[in-house]
């Protein structure tokens, strides 16, 4: 398990760990753990019953759960407050999120990794738990029935008799006293699966209705009086630029400019930054478009796509450096004894998040606290980086939430708010900073171009007996949050989210993973965290290599791979989060077999293709497969997907709403990575920075998707970003299947299409 | 100085001539449901009506719409309770909603010129719209769904 996801569980499951005191305050009843109710802002307002941090119960029965996941899409807020409630036995209709803001009593606060759901399960679970047996226990006192006779059920205390008292009712008049010891806690018994009332079941989110009346508030969207508008002027590298000189001559005659200031960032997180304030912000944009600046470039300023490519082919063929994390003995033998070997090299380009709310925040200080108003994915991350920035102690500064108008990993680095804090501070008044579509495209911490070589060797039956996979890519830990990577084998920390889906399930004999940190992609640019990450670029090479092997191998590509997740050895699984192994990915592939029709002819051109992955990350893996059905143009070299057939195994389905919406819009963010969107880096710069040229899949580019979920009691784990990493190898499959052409770089333009087309013949 | 209607409210402001529509909405009269995207047209999540018309007002300037009628998310229906807005919430389909106001604007008047949208209608008259989260297969089901209850509500008058 990687160490940013142990970090926010053992820290939830800290405070489980402490005792769990139930008493009497005043006129409140008042629950916490241990230790945590000294903290003066976490005490609930009076008359309010509030079991854990969590969340807590008012004298009219709402039951306000705290939320400290950014809502982004997922309806995150929606799918946590049900575990609670469920396990509480809660009145739906009163449970209403409260999107917290920063505070060190909700330890890290990261939304991220598809992890929300499979780390906020077991605490949340417990928590209702507790509530609900406290509840019950003074219920029944107040019935004057014994205990063993009283049950929950809709937010409600229900007597044999049938008698009720509401939750309501007893935080009224209830005389709350109940400790519950850790090992207690620990042993709460949770609901079997067979009486869960609330997941599992069609729920509707709670913050669907804002977004379809105007009310939903977004970062964008926050004010405060007496605040002036500011754009930033980017500067021509993103790291180590600096300001020579500023003209602001021809900025002076915009009505409502007032000034631009150069930025000062002892954080070094905005180098060159120069800010431009005007009263309002179509004055700011007109304004920063007439400012001249001349900068002194950074690294980076002559670099380009080729170059990074380039470095990463040369560290591929350079057998030092890089960090293994898989290196079984026999592999070299194995290559040496082998009948036959494949090699081949794959390639992926840059991709833009585009999130739909560029970047943006509003900043100020009031009575000593920097307020930074703003969408977020990782506050903790930020916090301190702020802090630094400002000269300011941590205790000091609070994020305020927001939704989010995106994230797909663009908000969780936060260096956006950075840029608004500073300004704020130069200039003395509440700043609000909005980036245009093409600032943010020119800021944007992208995903990194990528590399990597793939060898198998195979024994005198075809048989697979080793494979090798080097890869190189910008590393986006390494860059914003180095004390998170992982430690490979040779003792040196690599990260593990570029290089998720190479340690695969399958049993390939003799294995080896390297993962190279491209040094020329780290500082040219900042590369990113986009959905899914690695597993995006990992996945492409693994599963359309894996395409190569099977026709390689004369096999057929379904039970190729079968053959190969059989759950030996390492592949078995284990408790609790990827029991089964390797047969349940086996599983959910041949399930998209038999529904996509795999092996169905098919018309001229056509072709069906296949790839299966564990999602995001083999400790918590998401069993997913994929099979696209394409049509070829061969005189065009365009490609138009038919369907998608998509098979799940999350375990638990705690929002099947949910669930289904993130693996539509998962598997159409795979459609549009694949044939849709993508840019390139040019001396410095990204070449598209808007929707002119930019452009990602649009309604009618849609295809007809078929998306199942294997029925599973096991551990929910995540589904923000399987969705993503099984399409783009399955169409490139499907191409192949088409039309005979192979293509081995994302995104797939028409051209290299043709260009596979004539190399074939 | 432009003067113009905003949901039913006259309003008169005073800005540039060539002040974009969209900030006026939104920092002038402070009504933030219409969204900021690209600003060149090409998201489609500043989207207004405009004397019943579509348009796209980040491109818009101001002066363009004095004494003209604009709509905005936040007048669509006073109770937030267009058959749109009703089927958006009955089949989930806002993912992060910063688009979804101007989807459901530009749906708005797919349906009154395609009361009974095909397929095509709607790839045709919805493909400006950018939905980042990729929501489309369930804004196609719910213009369908309301259009049929439009369709109905016609039939029993």
């Amino acid at each position: 398990m990687t160490k940013l996801l142990r970090r926010p569980a053992d820290e939830i499951l800290s405070l489980s760990r402490r005792a769990f005191l139930v008493r009497m305050a005043g006129t409140a009843i008042v629950f916490g753990f241990a230790g945590t109710e000294a903290s003066a802002d976490a005490a609930p307002a009076q008359s309010e019953f509030a079991p854990t941090i969590w969340y807590s119960i008012d004298p009219d029965g709402v039951i306000t759960v705290n939320i400290i996941r950014a809502e982004m899409g997922q309806h995150v807020g929606t799918a946590l407050a049900r575990i609670v409630a469920d396990e509480l036995d809660a009145d739906w209709d009163k449970v209403r999120l409260d999107a917290v803001n920063s505070n060190p009593k909700w330890g890290l606060m990261v939304t991220g990794g598809s992890w929300s759901v499979w780390q906020t399960f077991p605490v949340f679970s417990r928590a209702g738990a507790a509530g609900r047996i406290t509840l019950v226990e003074a219920g029944a006192k107040l019935l004057g029935v014994p205990t063993e006779q009283c049950s929950a059920r809709n937010s409600a205390v229900v007597a044999a008799d049938q008698r009720s008292i509401s939750y309501a009712d007893i935080v009224r008049r209830g005389d709350l006293s109940r400790t519950f010891t850790a090992d207690e806690l620990a042993k709460l018994p949770i609901k079997p699966a067979s009486e869960r009332r609330l997941i599992g079941r069609k729920v509707d989110a709670l913050d669907i209705p804002s977004k379809t009346n105007g009310t939903a508030r977004f970062g964008i969207d926050a004010s405060v009086e007496g605040m002036v508008y500011a754009r930033p002027k980017i500067p021509p590298t993103r790291n180590g630029a600096s300001v020579h000189s500023i003209d602001d001559s021809a900025a002076r005659n915009v009505k409502g400019y007032i000034k631009c200031l150069a930025l000062e960032d002892p954080s070094g997180t905005v180098p060159g930054w120069v800010m431009v304030f005007a009263s309002s912000y179509p004055a700011a944009i007109r304004a920063a478009d007439l400012v001249k600046v001349d900068w002194t470039a950074g690294e980076g300023a002559n670099v380009s796509e080729q170059d990074v490519l380039d470095h990463g082919a040369k560290q591929i063929a350079d057998p030092n450096g890089g960090v293994l994390l898989v290196d079984d003995q026999g592999l070299d033998a194995a290559f040496r004894d082998a009948r036959s070997t494949l090699e081949q090299t794959y390639t992926t380009g840059s991709v833009l998040h585009v999130q739909l709310e560029p970047v943006n925040a509003l900043a100020f200080e009031k009575d000593g606290v920097f307020e930074i108003h703003t969408g977020n994915q990782w506050q903790s991350l930020i916090l301190p980086v702020l802090a630094q920035a400002l000269r300011m102690p941590q205790d000091r500064i609070v994020m305020v939430t927001y939704d989010l108008g995106g994230g797909f990993g663009r908000r969780l680095n936060g260096d956006y708010a950075v840029g608004a804090a500073l300004a704020a501070k130069a200039l003395g008044k509440p700043v609000k900073m909005i980036l245009t579509r093409a600032d943010d495209a020119r800021f944007d911490s992208f995903r990194s171009p990528s590399i990597q070589t793939l060898r198998m060797a195979f024994d005198a039956d075809r048989k697979v007996t080793a494979m090798d996979h080097q890869a190189s890519a910008g590393w986006p830990t390494l860059v914003m949050a180095p004390g998170f990577m992982e430690q490979g084998l040779n003792g040196q920390k690599y990260d593990e989210f570029a290089i998720s889906g190479a340690d695969t399930w399958y049993d390939v004999g003799a294995q080896r993973v390297r993962a190279l940190s491209n040094d020329v992609a780290n500082s040219a640019f900042r590369p990113g965290w986009l959905r899914s990450v690695g597993s995006g670029w990992v996945n492409w090479s693994v599963e359309t290599f894996m395409d190569e092997a099977a026709h390689a191998a004369g096999a057929d590509p379904v039970a190729f791979r079968v053959g190969m997740l059989n759950g030996a050895g390492r592949n078995a699984g284990s408790f609790p989060n990827s029991v089964g192994g390797a047969k349940r990915q086996a599983a959910v592939l041949q399930r998209a077999a038999l529904k996509g029709n795999w092996g169905a002819t098919v018309p001229k051109d056509t072709g069906l293709g296949v790839a299966t992955t564990f999602g995001q990350e083999r400790n918590m893996p998401t069993w997913i497969a994929c099979v696209a059905r394409v049509r070829v143009d061969r005189g065009a070299g365009t490609v138009v997907v038919e369907k998608l057939t998509i098979v799940v195994d999350c375990g638990t389905v705690v929002d099947p709403g949910g669930a289904l919406a993130q693996i539509e819009g998962g598997a159409l963010w795979g459609l549009s990575m694949a044939l849709h969107e993508g840019t390139e880096f040019v001396r410095g710069q990204v070449k598209d920075t808007n929707l002119d040229t930019y452009t990602p899949l649009r309604i009618g580019d849609v295809p007809e998707l078929d998306i199942e979920f294997v029925d599973s009691t096991e551990v929910p784990v995540g589904l923000g970003e399987p969705g993503t990493t099984v399409v783009a190898p399955a169409i490139g499959n499907a191409i192949f299947a088409a039309v005979g052409a192979r293509v081995r770089h994302l995104p797939i333009r028409p051209a290299a299409v043709l260009q596979a087309l004539a190399s074939k013949t | 100085m432009t003067a113009f209607r905003i949901n039913g409210r006259a309003v008169t402001v005073d800005v540039e001539d060539d002040t974009p529509l969209l900030w006026v909405i939104r920092d002038n009269v402070g009504l933030t449901g219409t969204k900021f995207g690209c600003g060149i047209g090409m998201c489609g999540a500043c989207t207004v009506h405009v004397g019943g018309r579509p348009t796209r007002s980040c491109i818009t300037p101001v002066s363009f719409v004095a004494g003209a009628e604009v709509t905005t998310i936040e007048g669509l229906d006073p109770e937030g309770q267009h058959p749109l807005q009703k089927a958006w919430i009955d089949l989930q389909v806002p993912q992060c909603g910063y688009c979804q106001s101007g989807q459901i604007m530009q749906a708005a008047s797919l349906l009154k010129d395609f009361p009974t949208p095909t397929d095509q209608d709607i790839d045709a008259v919805m493909s400006g719209n950018l939905c980042r989260c990729m929501t489309y297969i369930r804004i196609r089901k719910a213009i369908k769904q309301a259009a049929s209850e439009l369709s109905k509500g016609a039939t029993n008058d």
